[in-house]
């Protein structure tokens, strides 16, 4: 019989359909997986609640087991909800490596989004001289940012607590 | 007790679905390219809370209904929203002022339902209440940069204020079933909630320079089923798709 670690194994295949740098579960989604012979029971936290990438995600992860010969179920869980710290060490490299901020601790987000401090670093050049453009970015899990000595505009990941 | 639970998730959805809608027809059509994206992200918010309690509601099996049943396929007297919700896009500033005035009892409303008995309730609630902090943020900051702006944007922003502030008061009325539904842990006390919206708004009104009406007169009706013509032309946008083609789906 597979072993919890073996299916996390297999789900490392899953990308998270906006941002595909980032396995699905570095992006702390994957809740709880529940094994019984062939049949898998996997549990995801939905990011945004309105976040349309959720359904492609489950998809994706019922596709990915099938090919290894499970029979998965998936199922939505909203409490505890999900927050940014559920991102990994690795999931946070992976998204400033793909041009994405990663999300900053609460209190050092909300000063950077009302404009109160310069705490979000160029995803270009690494200056802190940055300034947000809008707080709702290309996706509802990012801010828009831009750069005042490269004048590189990039995405910063909100922190969600 | 399912029946009245239904009835109180229908209540909380139709509420985010159509504010959502309306917010969803700035698309393209945003005054700038930030706010745009701005509005639709919140409308998408939205959605995807309605989906949450849209897809209980069809769980509890009592109406043996799906949840695109539940969103599409229901006249308009049985859509529950307030009036607030259904008033058009006017301008700029009636979209913030709508928005801000609906933030902030959404932002209250959802702190009470995190302690609802009910555990799925509660875990929408926790759910969206992180998101909804990023909608009121948005829309208190707007509404100082157009309260305390130009004397344009000022003058605007107060007409809003005043056209849409009758509105307000509905948000606060207890139906029969939110009355029995808090007697036993599950809905929010409303009176409670509207001590705290008042004094939030009054505090950042005062901040943007605005004048909060004096007036008692107000509007109500959508709790009961009863709109403004206002919805009957959402509906029929929103609905087009399943009325045309029933049974559709992806
Ligand atoms: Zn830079």
């Amino acid at each position: 019989m597979a072993t919890k670690a073996d299916i996390l194994k297999y789900l490392e295949e899953v990308k998270d359909p906006e941002i595909p740098a980032i396995a699905i579960e570095d992006l702390g989604v994957i809740r709880d997986v529940q094994i019984n012979d062939k049949k898998v029971h996997v549990q995801i936290s939905p990011t945004y609640s309105g976040c349309p990438a959720m359904d492609m995600m489950e998809v994706e992860i019922k596709a990915t087991l099938q090919e290894k010969g499970f029979e998965p179920t998936v199922e939505l869980v909203l409490y505890p909800a999900w927050t940014t710290d559920w991102i990994t060490e690795k999931g946070r490299a992976a998204l400033e490596k793909y041009g994405v901020a990663a999300p900053l601790g609460e209190s050092a987000d909300k000063r950077a989004l009302l404009g109160e401090a310069q705490l979000v670093k160029c995803i270009n050049c690494g200056s802190k001289n940055t300034q947000m453009v809008s707080q709702f970015g290309s996706t509802a899990c990012k801010a828009l940012f831009k750069c005042n000595d490269c004048y590189e505009p990039f995405d910063y990941f909100k922190c969600l607590k | 007790m399912e029946q009245k639970i239904y009835d109180y998730l229908l209540q909380l959805g139709d509420n985010s679905m159509i504010l959502g809608h309306r917010l969803s027809e700035l698309c393209a059509h945003g005054p700038s390219l930030e706010t745009d994206i701005a509005l639709t992200n919140i409308s998408l918010d939205l959605f995807g809370q309605v989906r949450h309690y849209f897809q209980y509601a069809a769980k509890l099996g009592v109406a043996g209904k799906t949840e695109d049943d539940i969103a599409f396929l229901r006249y308009a007297h049985e859509y529950k929203n307030c009036l607030l919700v259904e008033q058009p896009n006017t301008d700029f500033a009636y979209v913030i002022v709508r928005q801000f005035f609906y933030d902030l009892y959404h932002l209250h409303l959802l702190q009470d339902l995190t302690e609802s008995q009910d555990k799925q309730i509660s875990a929408v609630a926790h759910k969206s209440l992180k998101e909804v902090k990023y909608h009121s943020r948005f829309s208190s900051q707007w509404m100082k940069r157009l309260g305390d702006g130009t004397a344009v944007s000022h003058e605007k922003t107060q007409a809003a204020v005043d056209y849409l502030q009758p509105y307000t008061a509905e948000l606060f009325e207890m139906t029969p079933v939110e009355a029995e539904l808090q007697e036993a842990g599950i809905a929010a006390d409303l009176m409670a909630i509207k001590d705290r919206w008042q004094h939030d708004v009054m505090e950042l009104l005062k901040e943007a320079t605005i004048t909060y009406p004096t007036n008692e007169f107000s509007h109500s009706g959508g709790k009961k089923g009863v709109h403004t013509e206002h919805l009957g032309y959402i509906l029929s946008d929103l609905q087009y798709m399943q009325r045309a083609y029933p049974e559709m789906s992806w």
